[in-house]
């Protein structure tokens, strides 16, 4: 399907899809394997510019906004998933930054991130996971700077990266209005990284804790103002979603297209398995869905680069559907390789793997339908 | 430092066709890439152009679609790109190419470096790159697969051979070709294909570069392809089985009757 995307977009594609044939598709079953993280290929998309799609032209970047963004990640993940995240997790990381960073913090962190410098989003802790609200980490005022103490989990980049948005309470008493949020650089003193976590899949993504220890961040890095942390923790969220959603396509395409090729080679009964109805059919599914997916991806990036103003719903929609349609994709496509799909050395169990995160990071799939059905209430209490 | 580097535009297989009426190569309904070799041509011109500074030139001779190929080579980090095309060179031998290729580079002006591909993967005869730097009379090494060092008007590059390599020391302004060992080229970036995009290509004509009209196309070429084709396969061999030494005295037997 032909999303009518302008010659520039065009061109990012071409490019993403290249480098995601040319280098990272040879090496993403090492990753796989070795869970390190992908720095060579991070060199690769630094120095094709496409760290920067995102940026404005004046902080260093393309000047490009979600649906450029959505592009790579899509190219990328139809490849790796888990290599993508370098990317997509550094977008999550820098959105914050971008939607309500003043002049002066954007001019500081966004020309680094558009040449190549990972960035990480630091909200989920032990026991704050879909309830946001119940986050520990605090920080505490002290003249000219705060001091944060608390322990962030599964960040994804932690580690690799050296700017960290990181959301934490400073009015413990305020509840969800007394949340802040703060960019921290790796290398300030009390900031410390926990082990690498062992995972199902994305297993080349480096995912740790970020444990902050009396870490004294200046008040100049407060990203909006003290009191804000969940409404730019929840615009994030809607402007990221479309990401992961696009992720989740990627993946279910990169699924697809070795499923696809799979059944035109694997002869059983003397013909290709291709030829029988009941793969045939499961083809079908499996490219309808992704197609469906992906429209919703890129209709809910438009909306967002188009600037309206309350996107929830619809980035909503494109993370569920897309991840959702990501995990049957993908198992419909081990099932097609039978034997061999479940077997390491062939391509598509990793997709599988790497297929569930989709479902269960920026807010699980049962958070979504939340969110789509408060706005839908919402809506239709307003239309009365 | 000045730096050319010389490119051709060819299709991108190696199933090559050939027309059997007029032995020349089938282009239709075959995409146009950068000749692979010239692609590490291009990247070790970039490569010096960070180390030392400079600009990269990179000139084509070819029908007006070799532009693309310009293009591309713009998005890989070179500055300047020349089209050398007209009708009165087609038919062109690797002896009027590398003249032409010359009289282009001689009207560029200075220059300390021009970088080749060791052969084109249509062609193959690894021929224009010494041509050119015969026409123009500079020292030329083929098949470099690392250059050491550049100083004081001079290269020490390490040039392929079968057993290994040779350290080679040229003075400069030299023609290098070079071997896929060299490096590895490097992805497009998006600002390379955004310049390339807008890039100006210039484009000479035969009357543009000065050459004798003589020496060029057809008429310059004194290659005649009387015919191009492919061999047929080798036979297999004969294997001769049995007791070693039945099988020594069979064999000294077939070697006889060959022989003498």
């Amino acid at each position: 399907m032909d999303y009518l995307f302008n010659e520039q977009q065009k061109m990012i594609q071409d490019l993403a899809r290249k480098i995601a044939q040319e280098k990272i598709k040879p090496v993403t079953a090492k990753y796989d394997e070795s869970e390190e993280f992908a720095w060579e290929i991070m060199k690769v998309i630094t120095d094709s510019d496409l760290f920067g799609v995102y940026i404005p032209e004046q902080y260093g970047g393309l000047g490009g906004g979600i649906t450029e963004m959505c592009i790579v990640a899509e190219e990328f993940s139809r490849a790796c998933g888990a290599i993508a995240l370098g990317f997509a997790g550094t977008g999550l990381g820098t959105f914050p930054i971008l939607l309500y960073g003043s002049d002066e913090q954007k001019k500081k962190y966004l020309p680094r991130i558009a040449k190549g410098t990972i960035a990480a989003f630091c909200i989920t802790e032990a026991e704050a996971g879909s309830d946001a609200g119940s986050i520990k980490t605090f920080a505490r005022k002290d003249g000219d700077s705060y001091i944060l103490n608390g322990t962030k989990q599964w960040i994804t980049n932690a580690g690799e990266a050296d700017i960290y948005t990181v959301i934490a309470m400073t009015d413990k008493t305020k509840g969800a209005r007394g949340a802040t949020a703060f960019i921290v650089e790796k290398g300030m003193k009390g900031v410390e990284f926990g082990q690498k976590e062992k995972k199902l899949g994305i297993r080349a993504s480096a995912t740790r804790e970020v444990i902050f220890t009396d870490c004294r961040v200046p008040k100049e890095n407060v990203i909006a103002r003290e009191g804000m942390g969940f409404i730019v923790a929840m615009k994030t969220f809607d402007s990221s979603r479309p990401g992961v959603a696009a992720q989740a396509v990627g993946i279910a395409q990169g699924a697809l297209d070795e499923a696809l090729s799979y059944s035109r080679k694997r002869v059983q009964f003397g013909v290709p398995i291709s030829s029988f109805q009941a793969i045939q059919h499961m083809l079908a599914d499996m490219a309808t869905q992704t197609e469906a997916a992906r429209a919703l991806v890129y209709a809910s990036a438009r909306m967002i680069d188009a600037g309206v103003k309350n996107v929830a719903k619809e980035s909503a929609m494109a993370k569920l559907f897309a991840s959702d349609t990501a995990m049957k994709v993908t198992v419909d496509a081990v099932q097609i390789f039978g034997g061999y799909g479940y077997m390491r050395e062939y391509p598509v169990e990793k997709y599988m793997r790497d297929a569930k995160i989709t479902q269960i990071y920026e807010g699980t799939n049962q958070i979504q339908r939340n969110v789509i059905a408060a706005n839908l209430i919402k809506e239709s209490i307003k239309a009365e | 430092m000045n730096i050319i580097v010389c490119i051709k535009q060819v299709p991108n297989t190696t199933d090559v066709k050939i027309d059997p009426v007029t032995n020349t190569l089938i282009r239709d309904g075959v995409e146009s890439v950068i000749n692979p070799f010239d692609a590490y041509a291009i990247e070790e011109g970039v490569r010096l152009k960070e180390r030392f500074g400079g600009k990269v030139t990179v000139v084509t001779m070819g029908p007006p679609q070799a532009e693309t190929a310009l293009r591309e080579a713009i998005s890989l980090g070179c500055d300047e790109i020349v089209l050398v095309s007209d009708r009165k060179f087609a038919g062109s031998d690797t002896w009027a190419t590398s003249y032409t290729l010359s009289c282009a580079i001689k009207k560029l002006g200075d220059f300390d470096i021009i970088l080749c591909g060791k052969q084109a993967s249509d062609g193959d005869t690894a021929q224009v790159g010494p041509g050119i730097s015969t026409h123009l009379d500079i020292p030329q090494v083929t098949y470099v697969k690392k250059i050491e060092e550049i100083k004081d008007s001079k290269a020490r590059v390490e040039r392929m051979t079968e057993e290994g390599y040779d350290i080679v020391e040229t003075p400069l302004p030299c023609l290098l070709t070079v071997v896929k060992e060299i490096n590895t080229p490097r992805m497009p970036s998006l600002k390379g294909m955004m310049r390339a995009k807008s890039a100006q290509v210039t484009k000479w004509t035969a009357a543009d570069i000065e050459c004798d009209p003589k020496s060029i196309g057809l008429d310059g070429s004194p290659t005649r392809v009387v015919k191009i084709f492919t061999p047929a396969p080798r036979k297999g061999g004969e294997m001769i089985k049995g007791e070693t030494g039945q099988v020594a005295q069979e064999l000294v037997q077939l070697l006889k009757d060959i022989v003498i």
